[in-house]
């Protein structure tokens, strides 16, 4: 426990809406330990989304604490709330979000301009990410310019640049071919293998979650079931 | 906030991705800035033609008129009646306040040298007449006391003068004709341009104010003349000697306690300085219209900001997941707004100077372009692209992540 990346006690989660309060989490509580590799899955409205946002720091909790590496997020200011985004977490999304008019390599070093790197390092590190997704050969091009699966790795290099201590992929297969997919979470189960990153990662299709070592399922906000992956039971439609 | 190349390389690309839209940005600053320099260009042009002019007068300077004539109940205006003589003129000089007495006796005659000939504006006066008008000879020497003393025939000729009876020759030492009469010019007047109210100062011949009165004009007065110019030794002593002049010219004219003065003094710096604040006036309203569009300008930057802030929210959202600060968005959306106005500031001066000179070169006003209506235009320029890019990018900084992230 002492070694927890992720610890999260009594998190609730509310919007306000015209209609009234609106809950979304309601009283959830997990710890994921260094070097996990987590799939959260759960129907739509299942607030893993939320849940995703808010282990990302982009969002609140309305009530609870949230230690991120031991450190409670919910004393900081929005400063520091970057700098955790940018140094601890990494982020790989559904629509792969590159910026389309920067090239792969300016992407991939983008989390090194906010973290003051010097240019000549960032430009050798992003080398270096996009070399270990693959894409050595392509540099030089732009977004626009590549296939999905090879803009989900530009993407994943981009979530390693600043060798982040936690992975965090909402549905990043989502938008990708089965053989990509499994390419893809190839290349995910390699970096949590190989290099202890955490990976948290949201999925709606079974055989994409069952890259990962821990299943928890999120149902009406509450989760709803949290085991190793083996002990996932089949049957349990997603 | 240290401002990298990297940052400016960034708001290069973004400012790329939409070239008309952020060119027609661009152009708002440019007529802007354009009108701002090409009209402070102009109206400093009119200021410093107007300030020549006053210059050109002579500066701390009275004219005293000899007083309006009664006669028959017709009273027939300033300088006809034969007040003034040139012994209240050596009395004047006399004063502490006063630096130079010039008295002046006009006339106006055909001159002939050769085969040419051409009317002009004649003046008896001395040679301080030269110190009061701040009035260099280009060549020759001005007349002597031994020429005032024995009313010799010699004359100082003005350039509109000179060009039109010696054509190029040199005028000094030769001998000209005023009413069939020869006199010699000793020297040459200095190029003086035109008077306030548009006269040739360069039209005139000084001849000593004694030869006027005695040979030229003839008097029925004699020793009296039509006006004076006085200086002032200082701007400072202006009113100290418009009163002792005053006093003095009374005393010497017996002129009782109560009754009107049989003179008039008129202070020419008071009209010149109503002349500059004029023009001044003048020019400042040319720059505050030409402000008006420089505001414009600014205000299309602020539109076409929150228009980018708006269509790249998602951009923004995915700087901030991957550890953007609120300052960093806010620099590279400032600075976006900063460059544009800057750039449409260089373009906008160049225009302004070429709209400014063209209007020298086609209509013929003198235009003035200085250094700090540059760098004013800039420091404005700069100005209006941070007060308003900052809302924008203010907008831009303030959006929650989570929020701009799920902007579509």
């Amino acid at each position: 426990m002492s070694d927890a990346v992720i610890r999260i006690e009594h998190l609730h989660k509310s919007y306000e809406t015209e209609a009234g309060v609106f809950p979304v989490l309601k009283d959830v509580n997990l710890t994921i330990g260094r070097g996990e590799f987590v799939a959260i899955m759960g129907p739509s409205g299942s607030g893993k989304s939320t849940f995703m946002n808010i282990v990302g720091c982009l969002d609140h909790p309305t009530e609870g604490r949230y230690f991120l590496d031991g450190n409670d997020t919910g004393h900081m200011d929005s400063d520091e709330l970057a700098a955790l985004r940018n140094r601890t977490i990494g982020f790989v999304f559904q629509g792969f979000n590159l910026l389309p008019r920067a090239r792969l390599t300016e992407n991939v070093a983008l989390p090194l301009v906010y973290a003051g790197v010097s240019r000549a390092e960032r430009q050798q590190r992003a080398i270096e990410m996009l070399k270990r997704v693959g894409l050595g050969d392509y540099l030089r091009s732009f977004p626009n310019q590549i296939s999905g699966g090879q803009q989900q790795r530009v993407a994943i290099a981009r979530a390693l640049a600043n060798r982040p201590s936690l992975l965090l992929a909402d549905e990043p297969t989502g938008n990708l071919d089965s053989q990509t997919s499994r390419e893809i979470m190839e290349l995910f189960a390699i970096l949590n293998r190989n290099q202890r990153i955490t990976i948290v990662l949201v999925t709606h299709e079974q055989d994409i979650a069952a890259y990962a070592g821990r299943l928890v399922r999120f149902l009406d906000g509450r989760v709803a079931h949290d085991g190793a992956m083996t002990a996932a039971p089949e049957s349990v439609p997603a | 906030m240290i401002i990298s190349l990297s940052m400016l390389a960034e708001a290069w690309s973004a400012m790329g991705a939409n070239r008309l839209r952020t060119f027609l940005t661009m152009l708002g600053m440019m007529i802007g800035v354009a009108a701002v320099v090409a009209m402070m260009a102009i109206g400093q042009g009119a200021q410093l033609a107007v300030n020549a002019s006053i210059a050109s007068m002579g500066s701390n300077l009275f004219v005293i008129l000899s007083g309006a004539s009664t006669s028959g109940g017709l009273r027939v205006g300033s300088g006809s009646a034969p007040t003034l003589t040139l012994l209240d003129a050596q009395a004047i000089a006399e004063l502490p306040s006063i630096n130079a007495v010039a008295p002046a006796q006009p006339g106006t005659a055909q001159v002939v040298y050769g085969s040419n000939n051409w009317s002009t504006q004649i003046y008896g006066t001395t040679p301080d007449y030269l110190t009061v008008r701040s009035w260099p000879l280009e060549s020759g020497s001005p007349f002597t006391e031994t020429d005032l003393r024995s009313a010799n025939r010699v004359a100082l000729i003005g350039a509109t003068v000179a060009k039109n009876l010696f054509l190029d020759e040199d005028p000094v030492g030769k001998t000209l004709r005023i009413r069939n009469s020869p006199y010699v010019v000793v020297g040459l007047l200095a190029v003086k341009g035109q008077s306030l109210d548009g006269r040739d100062q360069d039209d005139t011949i000084l001849i000593p104010v004694t030869t006027a009165l005695q040979k030229l004009f003839g008097s029925q007065f004699q020793g009296s003349v039509r006006f004076m110019m006085a200086q002032a030794v200082s701007p400072e002593k202006m009113e100290r000697a418009e009163r002792d002049m005053t006093d003095l010219l009374r005393a010497r004219h017996r002129i009782a306690e109560g009754a009107d003065s049989d003179f008039t003094i008129r202070n020419l710096a008071a009209l010149a300085s109503a002349a500059a604040a004029t023009t001044k006036v003048m020019s400042l309203m040319l720059g505050a219209i030409a402000s008006v569009s420089l505001l414009v300008g600014g205000i299309g930057i602020m539109n076409i900001m929150l228009v980018s802030v708006t269509e790249r929210t998602r951009e923004i959202g995915i700087r901030m997941a991957i550890g953007a600060r609120r300052r960093d968005i806010l620099l590279q959306f400032l600075l976006e707004a900063i460059i544009i106005s800057v750039i449409g500031c260089c373009i906008g001066v160049g225009l302004g100077v070429a709209g400014a000179l063209g209007a020298m070169e086609f209509t013929g006003t003198k235009v003035s372009i200085t250094s700090q209506s540059i760098i004013l235009a800039f420091a404005v320029a700069t100005a209006v692209g941070v007060f308003f890019g900052f809302y924008p990018a203010r907008k831009a900084a303030w959006l929650k992540p989570i929020d701009a992230l799920r902007y579509q």
